[in-house]
């Protein structure tokens, strides 16, 4: 039993990751490194039309460019220190089998299987989750996605990047960089050239997914980065809701994650996109853990379109990531609902980008930091009205939890406003659990734990109540184990 | 059941409990009354083992044990209950949620199992309309947006839920309106057991019209200068604390 609450939040920082098991599986793995051959090699492995190849060939042409400038390899903005990563030190492929696709579940390795089933998230067809359809993703490969039949029937593709690729190419082509551009930044373009694999949904018009759809990431095979796309479409009128799950096994070294997720919607169509980011995050003096360089946007096309950001980050060395909403539809509405967790020797910067450009544009940020240990969690967000955004609206709120007294908090709020209609709200709060509400609870014969457990979970509640119901119970658990100290 | 003897107690440098001796037994109330800041809460915080003060000298026996020696949660878990005079917020945390936690903690902690969600409403239910609180509390953060009188009726509620050995009352009567008082009272009343002893600090004599006392304190200056039966409070009303604090200075 800790003494004091200092020295048991020292060790709730030190708290143990659960995932750090790896899979032994023979695997497909090109050899390290990174130049235009990569490129094409894994657009040949990947059985890649034509143009997909041009296209990545034009991306890898833009990083080389951007890659020759310091400021755009490793901006200086972020609240963030690491050694940058050494592209030429990295693996860009490696799939779980000498196939690049499964065609069926019988041809997946039973290992594989069981490595999805241990993190949860049972593949085989009598133990599959229910109302939950999956995509679940080893490395470069796909290796089974689930329900999939079942969505057809309603004219919903819910399937891996690489089967989109070459099963419905026009859409591929049509959306894929429309709203992040390889020339976005330079972890973009980096993805745009060697992607591996990731999620495809297309909803048609007016159409409702009778289920939440989910992707899971996995990173096994050590030295290997995780380049996956993610896109999204939604047509008029439809809905629906998309959770992403990721783990990593514990190595020392540190990998790389630079993922790209787009999303369309059109008039009237609502996404909720959700993420449960547990990518392994070092050990306690900072060794190793994922570096999860992540691009997000989404693009509210038509009128009434609304998508929604909801993430729960608890894992990775670095996180730089900022979901945001391109608001071009009049009325259209974006949201973004975070909790940042950090602990040890984590690293956070993370926030959102709300850019309002149609009439009666509305956004809302919500933002719950919390940080432990020697960690650093800083918000950062963009609230942009453009001029002919009529009566835009935002409301942004950004809360940050300090435990214990090694741990830093950080807010960094743009607001750019082009049009004087504009309603523009920010409100911000630091604070610590106080030892008045910690006496409390002891009072009550709640012991440290679990009361530090109460408060943290009541302060970011009204985020995790806005997940999916059946992620919302694995969130909380989550947290819980986040927050648990030496115990496990 | 409680035995203080010579209780010495500071914060920050400045003495505040300068000797207290004080004997309860199983099933007894006391009151203990006295001008603000002459210790009374400081009393009550030392008892639940708050960790800002440091005790100088003296002792504490509860229930044959060194109450001093345990954690702050242990003393809970063992039966000391304090009904806070400024009851705490706990944003976001229910009220439902804050008590099923406090409930099960106490039941591991004696070997039995958690209590079943139908058995925890129920008994909720009861206690709720034992203080007349509004079970639609139940469902808001603890304390948040709480009325005064809510705050002081959620605390008796709490400890009609946790059924400690020892209640210890701080001013629960301030913030409360007359009827409320009498509720609360009649709470308190139906709660006494002979296994069950009182703490009850208060400024009125009304709330000893209601809660009657077996022995009234009187705390000065970190001290209890005075003890006797409840005629005791009826003569404070009357004539102030001026004439017990002559009374030491010429002892
Ligand atoms: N945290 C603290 N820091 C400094 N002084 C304190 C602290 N807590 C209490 N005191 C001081 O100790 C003395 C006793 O306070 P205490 O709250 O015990 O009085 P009380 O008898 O309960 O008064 P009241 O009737 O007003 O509630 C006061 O002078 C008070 O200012
Ligand atoms: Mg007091």
């Amino acid at each position: 039993m800790p003494t004091t609450e200092t020295e048991f939040l020292h060790e709730v920082a030190a708290g143990e990751y659960k995932y750090g098991w790896e899979t032994n599986v023979e695997a497909d793995t090109i050899p390290k490194g990174l130049d235009e051959d990569v490129v094409r090699l894994i657009s040949a492995k990947k059985d890649e039309p034509e143009w997909l190849l041009a296209w990545r060939l034009r991306a890898w042409r833009h990083w080389e460019k951007l890659a020759a400038n310091p400021e755009e390899k490793y901006p200086r903005w972020p609240h963030l220190k690491y050694t940058e990563p050494d592209f030429r030190n990295i693996t860009y492929y490696s799939s779980p089998s000498k196939k690049p696709r499964y065609e069926s579940l019988d041809e997946v390795d039973e290992d594989l299987l069981e490595t999805f089933k241990r993190l949860g998230i049972p593949l085989a067809e009598q133990e599959k989750l229910a109302g939950v359809a999956v995509d679940a993703v080893l490395d470069s490969v796909s290796v089974h996605t689930t329900f999939k039949e079942e969505l057809a029937e309603q004219g919903i593709i819910f399937c891996s990047f690489g089967e989109a690729v070459q099963e419905h190419p026009e859409l591929v082509q049509k959306y894929m960089g429309s709203v992040v551009p390889y020339t976005d930044n330079f972890y973009a373009a980096l993805n745009a050239a060697v992607f591996s694999d990731g999620s495809f949904c297309y909803i048609p018009k007016g159409v409702r997914c009778p289920m939440e759809l989910s992707t899971y990431f996995r990173i096994n095979q050590a030295g290997t980065g995780q380049f996956e796309r993610t896109l999204i479409i939604a047509e008029e009128g439809s809905y629906v809701s998309y959770l992403e799950g990721c783990t990593a096994p514990m190595r020392d070294e540190n990998q790389l994650h630079a993922a790209v997720v787009e999303i369309v919607a059109e008039a009237h169509a609502e996404v909720k996109y959700s993420t449960i980011q547990n990518w392994y995050p070092g050990d306690n003096e900072g060794r190793g853990g994922v570096f999860n360089f992540v691009t997000k946007r989404g693009i509210c096309k038509g009128d009434h379109a609304k998508i929604s950001w909801t993430q729960l980050e608890t894992g990775s060395a670095i996180t730089w990531k900022y979901p945001s909403v391109i608001l071009k539809g009049d009325r259209s509405v974006g949201e973004f609902y975070s909790v940042a967790f950090t602990k040890g020797r984590q690293q956070a910067d993370t926030g959102t980008k709300m850019v309002h450009l149609g009439k009666n544009t509305k956004s809302t940020i919500i933002s719950k930091g919390i940080s432990g240990g020697r960690s650093n969690n800083s918000y950062r967000g963009l609230v942009k009205i453009n001029k002919g955004a009529e009566n835009a609206r935002n409301f942004s709120q950004c809360d940050s939890m300090l435990l214990g007294d090694r741990c830093g908090a950080h807010t960094f709020p743009y607001i750019e406003i082009k049009n004087p209609s504009a309603q523009v709200e920010h409100e911000a709060t630091t604070s610590k659990i106080g030892e008045d509400q910690m006496f409390y609870c002891f009072q009550r014969g709640i012991g440290e734990e679990a009361a530090i457990k109460l408060i943290v979970n009541g302060f970011c509640k009204e985020i995790l109540a806005k997940l999916p119901m059946e992620f919302a119970v694995e969130a909380q658990k989550l947290l819980d184990i986040e927050l648990e100290g030496s115990v496990g | 059941m409680l035995q203080i003897n010579n209780l010495h107690a500071r914060i920050e440098e400045q003495n505040i409990l300068k000797g207290v001796d004080l004997t309860v037994s199983a099933g007894e109330v006391h009151a203990i009354m006295g001008p603000n800041g002459s210790g009374k809460s400081t009393l009550a915080s030392v008892l639940a083992g708050r960790e800002e003060f440091e005790v100088t000298d003296g002792n504490v026996l509860y229930q044959g044990q060194d109450l001093l020696e345990m954690e702050p949660d242990e003393r809970a878990l063992e039966g000391v209950f304090l009904a806070f005079q400024y009851p705490v917020e706990l944003p976001g945390v229910s009220m439902n949620n804050f008590l099923r936690q406090a409930l099960n903690q106490q039941r591991e902690y004696r070997g039995e199992e958690p209590l079943s969600a139908g058995a925890f409403l129920k008994r909720m239910k009861a206690c709720a309309a034992l203080v007349d609180l509004d079970p639609q509390l139940m469902s808001r953060a603890v304390n948040d947006g709480f009325s005064g009188g809510e705050k002081k009726r959620n605390e008796i509620f709490q400890l009609a839920m946790l059924e400690p050995r020892l209640a210890i009352m701080d001013e629960t009567d301030s913030g409360l309106d007359i009827d409320a008082l009498r509720t609360v009272a009649d709470g308190v009343n139906a709660l006494r057991r002979n296994d069950r002893s009182f703490v009850v600090i208060t400024h009125y004599q009304r709330l000893l019209d209601y809660i009657i006392p077996d022995t009234v304190h009187v705390m000065v200056d970190g001290r209890i200068v005075r003890s006797g039966g409840k005629e005791l409070a009826l003569d404070l009303e009357k004539k102030g604390y001026d004439w017990i604090r002559e009374e030491t200075v010429a002892v």
